[in-house]
């Protein structure tokens, strides 16, 4: 396991947990990014402002980060833009029609007991381990 | 006051991501490669960010729950409880997007700031994703824009 890095995960994911409840203590909102972020793309919501305002933040941490020390790389993508642009395209209309994503069920539901979000994450998971088992050792990618 | 506190959250939010080292496509297909137990290539990282934030979220939310939010009139906790098709079939096609490129919705927007094309040409097939869903005649039609921002809200 050479590439496990225990500490940084634990204190990366207690950052996020954290960030998690202090928005429920502030605004009374769920912090699940895909519904956040659906919510500023479309025409017909209402509640922008914050939404708005909370994706900046997103934004904002590598900015705000880097000079401090933490260098954030460009990310290393699929080679392919037929396979991003199929990827963003499932990621995009699969956490809409599940009502959720890897920080909304993953974290904010499974953190409220929600049964949902637990059956969610186990299935999003699950389909996501069978991708990778196929394009890297099946297809050999 | 809203808007900062949500400005305040999205940024340790993302700071969680940078730290945890989750925004690296790479380091997410590691853990997701679970061929890679018995070779010992496999990075159990992800397990650990997941544990770390759900004992925090979980312990706080247990306390917060029970009050009013600060400064909104209510909060806007999810009531959904069935455990329908679309939540298992909306799960699965996120998986398989997940699965193909390694990136979810946080790690994606927070590594728009690297400009990144690819991560720039993702995001955009996200957005067009998620108002396919949100702006099908059938649903927009039946859901009256009052409704449509609960249900935006009531998720993740």
């Amino acid at each position: 396991m050479a590439n496990f890095t225990p500490v940084s995960a634990a204190i990366g994911g207690a950052l996020i947990g954290f960030s998690a409840v202090l928005l429920a203590l502030f605004t009374g909102h769920i912090a699940g990014v895909s519904g956040i972020f659906a919510g500023l793309v479309n025409p017909q919501t209402s509640d922008r402002p914050w939404r708005a305002a909370f994706i900046a933040g997103l934004i904002a941490a590598p900015v705000i980060v880097t000079p401090v020390g933490y260098a954030v790389p460009v990310p290393q993508m699929p080679g392919s833009y037929v396979t991003i642009v199929i990827g963003g395209l499932l990621v995009g209309f699969g956490t809409r029609l599940g009502s959720g994503c890897t920080s909304g069920h993953g974290i904010c539901g499974i953190a409220r007991l929600s049964p949902r979000s637990i059956v969610a994450t186990f299935v999003f998971m699950a389909a996501a381990i069978g991708v990778v088992a196929l394009t890297h050792h099946v297809l050999g990618g | 006051m809203s808007v900062l506190a949500s400005l305040f959250c999205g940024f340790v939010f993302g700071c969680g991501l940078i730290v945890s080292g989750m925004i690296q496509p790479t380091k997410v297909l590691g853990f997701l490669d679970i061929f890679g137990i018995p070779s010992g290539a496999w990075d159990p990282s992800l397990a650990v960010v997941m544990a770390a934030g759900l004992t925090v979220a979980g312990t706080g939310y247990a306390v917060v729950r029970r009050r009013p939010p600060l400064i909104e009139k209510e909060s806007l906790w999810p009531t959904k409880t069935d455990i329908d098709s679309s939540l298992l079939t909306g799960a699965l096609l996120f998986g398989i997007g997940w699965g193909l490129v390694g990136l979810c919705p946080g790690p994606a927007v927070v590594n728009l700031a690297t400009l990144s094309l690819p991560v720039i040409v993702f995001v955009i097939a996200m957005a067009i994703g998620m108002l396919a869903h949100d702006l099908w005649p059938a649903r927009a039609a039946g859901a009256a824009p009052k409704a449509l921002v609960s249900s935006t809200v009531a998720d993740g």
